[in-house]
């Protein structure tokens, strides 16, 4: 896998990967304007869990004057990421608010109240060099500046470097398939900053000590690649690519991905690194770049706001924390046709009650759907078995099956096939002529496991628990046990000695020759009465 | 403004039970048509009470089972299997013998095992083989086909002969019917008579018989609008031929004399509706794609071994009802390979390899 001819093969010959859907694109409708800017809210809403892993802590309290880019919450433990002031204002308070969650719950945020000046506090410096950065100095950045993954799932972005660092890699794989229909955050950020996503891979490389660069991106984005491909012309970079997938949801899986281009597959129960790579994606990239180049933390993010209840679909620079009313606002409000509100893409995205939440560093997306985009599910016939979400399903599970075993609630049946390895694309919810929301069965099954095996976790630590004290009870009767026994051997040992003593006891003699005295008397009485 | 939650994926359900069931049935109409067009009216008046019995069956046990009848009934698929049976039998079997063969599929191998989507057997075929075992005679007394007879029977004759069982003047059973194809194969066989004979008889056709190789060719002209609308996969009926063009071919070359040419089997009888339409029943058929190959196969196999040593001269609905019972076997052990789990399996293997 080393030379020239290799990488270039890879450019002619796409792999495949199971199943997928050819899926109405609506991207054309955010792609009319330029990316503009949504502006300043009344009021920010800083989740402080907006990444997987562990919340980030506050380090602020409410009523402290807060700087643009000061942290504001420091990361808590190895996946984690620190939060930052996206502007310069009050932290009006640190509560309970609503955010984008699959089940609508609520999580602390912080909330600042902008004082319009947007001012910044001091940057750290510029790392200009990069090219001669030692790795740890640009990890060190990267977590400092609270960098996540900015596909969707916002895993910490220094976790996975840091991981991949342990592993032996040979390739960076960068996504910008974007296969979700109407999300085109990433798209007209490779049309507007293909530059600074070649930095931000230049940076990658460097840290990673790799070479060899593989970037996806879907072939119904003709501009983006071409405005890539020119990015890295300009660059010293030899061995990246721009490779042009088809357009199949979901291309950008991270391990459809991966597999389309390199035709490998991620082992079950691993991570890219595994197989030698690590994917990272465009959005990513540039917020890497903004922040070795600028000292710039991750602050903002481009998100599309798009559907038939939009009135000017578009793509917005926005701060995090924004409320969404304030993105659907800026993009010109609500038509009457909205009926549903989407947080991410329309095949993965979560449901949302109302639009009184916030971005998040993972918000890709914001959908109002009409009734004809999004027409409410009808009633759930039985399965027939007919096998079509079998057929699309990019991890070749058998959906039929586990339905079957989930809605039976048999766990280890349908653990057996596969469960936990469903990526929850909705492939075969879409394709479902029973209408059954398949996918949704599967979340069920798999928090019923992850349920059941917590009650299982908590039952063998009571029982290790109870085992514990047994022991340790036994061992303290026990130890009681020996010291008595020793003790009464100690006695013992004592005893015969105090045996032989008795043997010449002066008392003992007296009182055995008294009595004898008073028997050879009554002896004597006795023989003279005869 | 608020909203309602639902969960992912949001979006139009592009596929639907109803649509893919009407499919099946506008597949089936080119048949239908040549069935008709062939073997008289018969044929239409059976699908007739055939659909009446099924829904009204399946709306009364869905009533007794207190449900909402119109979305089972709206699914098409009791009508689906009451067209489909009432293609596999004799088109002037009496009437009440088609409503007690529906009767028995749709309540006791459909509804009482819980509905669509429950039932491990075919009801169209455990109703056929139901009917066949009770009323052997009146089962295998097919017309013959319009050509080759003398007398039309005709709309009126032909409700008269089912529903009262009586004759009308100037026709007789022996004038209207005869035996199938594969009937008259198999008993001139047993006489010692050699292929080259048999085929000079009256009605033999290209292959095997006026009209019903017709009627095979337009379920066959059906069966691939059903492939082409991706209604059913290619994976059973492709592997049910060629099981059986295999073996029939093995033994026609071996000895020409005494076996027919290997279309003779593909054609005759109810091979082709049963490999495009009753063995892709998706809920008694194998799911997996190896499976349904395995399935296909094994159910072509099984009907050259019945037609050729069993007791009964066409044989798709046992071959369907036996490999039904296989099919959560069959399924269980063919499940295909799950994305990133190549390398674990195979190491698996080699686990077991160096046990051994």
């Amino acid at each position: 896998m080393s030379s020239q001819d290799d990488l270039d093969k890879l450019l002619t010959k796409l792999h495949n990967f199971h199943g997928g859907l050819h899926l109405p694109e609506h991207k054309q409708e955010s792609l009319q304007h330029p990316i503009a800017d949504a502006g300043l809210p009344q009021q920010l809403v800083i989740p402080l869990r907006q990444h997987i892993g562990r919340a980030a802590k506050a380090t602020v309290k409410a009523g402290d004057k807060v700087l643009k880019g000061e942290r504001i919450a420091e990361a808590e433990g190895a996946i984690s990421a620190p939060v930052h002031a996206p502007t310069s204002g009050t932290v009006k308070a640190i509560e309970v608010h609503a955010i984008p969650h699959p089940a609508a719950l609520p999580d602390t945020c912080i909330v600042i109240e902008p004082d319009g000046n947007d001012q910044w506090t001091e940057k750290p410096a510029a790392i200009l060099d990069y090219l001669s950065a030692s790795p740890d100095i640009l990890l060190q950045r990267i977590h400092n500046s609270g960098i996540v993954g900015m596909g969707g799932a916002a895993f910490p972005s220094h976790a996975k470097l840091l991981y991949g660092l342990k592993r032996n890699l040979h390739t960076l794989i960068i996504n910008g398939a974007e296969c979700e229909p109407y999300i085109t955050c990433d798209d007209i950020l490779m049309q507007e900053r293909a530059d600074d996503i070649v930095t931000g891979i230049e940076i990658i490389l460097h840290l990673l000590g790799l070479e060899r660069c593989l970037i996806g991106i879907e072939d119904n984005k003709p501009d983006a690649i071409a405005a890539m491909q020119q990015a890295i012309k300009v660059t010293s970079l030899k061995r990246t690519r721009v490779i042009e997938i088809p357009t199949i949801y979901p291309s950008g899986g991270e391990k459809q991905l991966i597999q389309l281009m390199t035709g490998e597959e991620v082992p079950s129960d691993g991570l890219p690194a595994d197989i030698g790579m690590v994917c990272h994606n465009v959005g990513t990239m540039a917020a890497v770049r903004d922040a070795v180049l600028d000292g710039r933390p991750l602050i903002s993010r481009i998100v599309t706001i798009s559907g038939e209840g939009i009135s000017e679909p578009r793509n917005l620079h926005a701060l995090i924390g924004t409320p969404i009313s304030h993105l659907i606002q800026a993009a010109g409000g609500y038509t009457d046709k909205a009926r549903q509100l989407v947080y991410g893409g329309p095949m993965m995205g979560i449901s949302l009650p109302d639009d009184q939440v916030p971005l998040t560093k993972g918000g890709n997306c914001v959908l109002a759907l009409s009734e004809n985009e999004a027409p409410d599910p009808e009633k759930a016939r039985a399965c027939i078995r007919c096998g079509k979400c079998a057929d699309v399903c990019p991890v070749k599970l058998l959906p039929q099956q586990l339905y079957w075993y989930s809605h039976a609630k048999d766990f280890d049946k349908v653990q057996d096939y596969n469960l936990f390895d469903c990526i929850e694309c909705g492939c075969c919810t879409h394709v479902c002529p029973s209408n059954i929301q398949l996918v949704h069965y599967f979340r069920f099954a798999k928090t019923e496991i992850w349920k059941q095996e917590e009650e299982k976790r908590k039952a063998d630590h009571a029982r290790r628990r109870h085992e514990a004290r047994t022991a340790r009870l036994e061992r303290i009767a026990a130890e009681r046990k020996s010291r008595l026994r020793k003790k009464k051997e100690d006695l013992e040992q004592k005893k015969p000695a105090a045996g032989k003593a008795d043997a010449g006891d002066p008392k003992k003699a007296a009182i055995e020759a008294a009595m004898k005295r008073v028997a050879d008397k009554k002896k004597a009485a006795q023989e003279k009465q005869q | 403004m608020r909203f309602p939650l639902y969960s992912s994926p949001h979006g139009i359900q592009e596929n639907h039970v109803t649509r893919l069931m009407a499919q099946v049935l506008l597949a089936l109409v080119p048949g239908i048509i040549a069935s008709w067009w062939f073997f008289g009216w018969g044929v239409l008046i059976q699908i007739a009470i055939a659909t009446l019995t099924a829904v009204g069956a399946e709306i009364a046990i869905i009533r007794m089972r207190k449900r909402d009848a119109l979305p089972v009934i709206k699914d098409l698929s009791a009508v689906v299997t009451a067209v489909l049976f009432a293609l596999a039998i004799p088109p002037f079997l009496p009437w009440w013998m088609t409503v007690a063969g529906v009767l028995f599929g749709i309540i006791i191998v459909k509804q009482l095992y819980g509905g669509l989507g429950y039932n491990p057997f075919n009801p169209a075929m455990a109703a056929y083989v139901f009917l066949l075992i009770s009323f052997p005679v009146e089962m295998t007394r097919w017309n013959a086909p319009l050509e080759l007879v003398t007398a039309d029977p005709g709309l009126l004759a032909s409700l008269s002969i089912i529903f009262t069982s009586v004759m009308p003047e100037g026709l007789s059973w022996d004038a209207i019917t005869m035996a199938t194809p594969l009937d008259e194969m198999r008993t001139r066989l047993e006489m010692g008579e050699m292929i080259y004979e048999i085929r000079e008889i009256p009605g033999w056709g290209d292959f095997g018989g006026i009209g019903r190789e017709q009627v095979a060719f337009w379920f066959m002209v059906g069966g691939i609008f059903m492939l082409w609308r991706k209604v059913i996969s290619w994976h059973i009926p492709l592997s049910m031929i060629a099981a059986m063009f295999i073996l029939s071919s093995a033994t026609w070359l071996a000895e020409p004399d005494v076996n027919p040419v290997p279309v003779f089997h593909i054609i005759g009888g109810g091979f082709m509706l049963g490999a495009f339409f009753i063995a892709t029943d998706p809920v008694s058929a194998a799911t997996t794609k190896k499976g349904q190959i395995i399935y296909g196969a094994l159910i072509g196999i099984l009907i050259y071994i019945i037609r050729n040593w069993g007791g009964y001269p066409d044989a798709v609905a046992f071959a369907v009802l036996l490999m039904n019972m296989a099919a959560p076997t069959i399924d269980y052990y063919t499940q295909p390979k799950v994305y990133g789990q190549a390398e674990e399996e195979d190491e698996q293997k080699k686990v077991t390899s160096d046990e051994n």
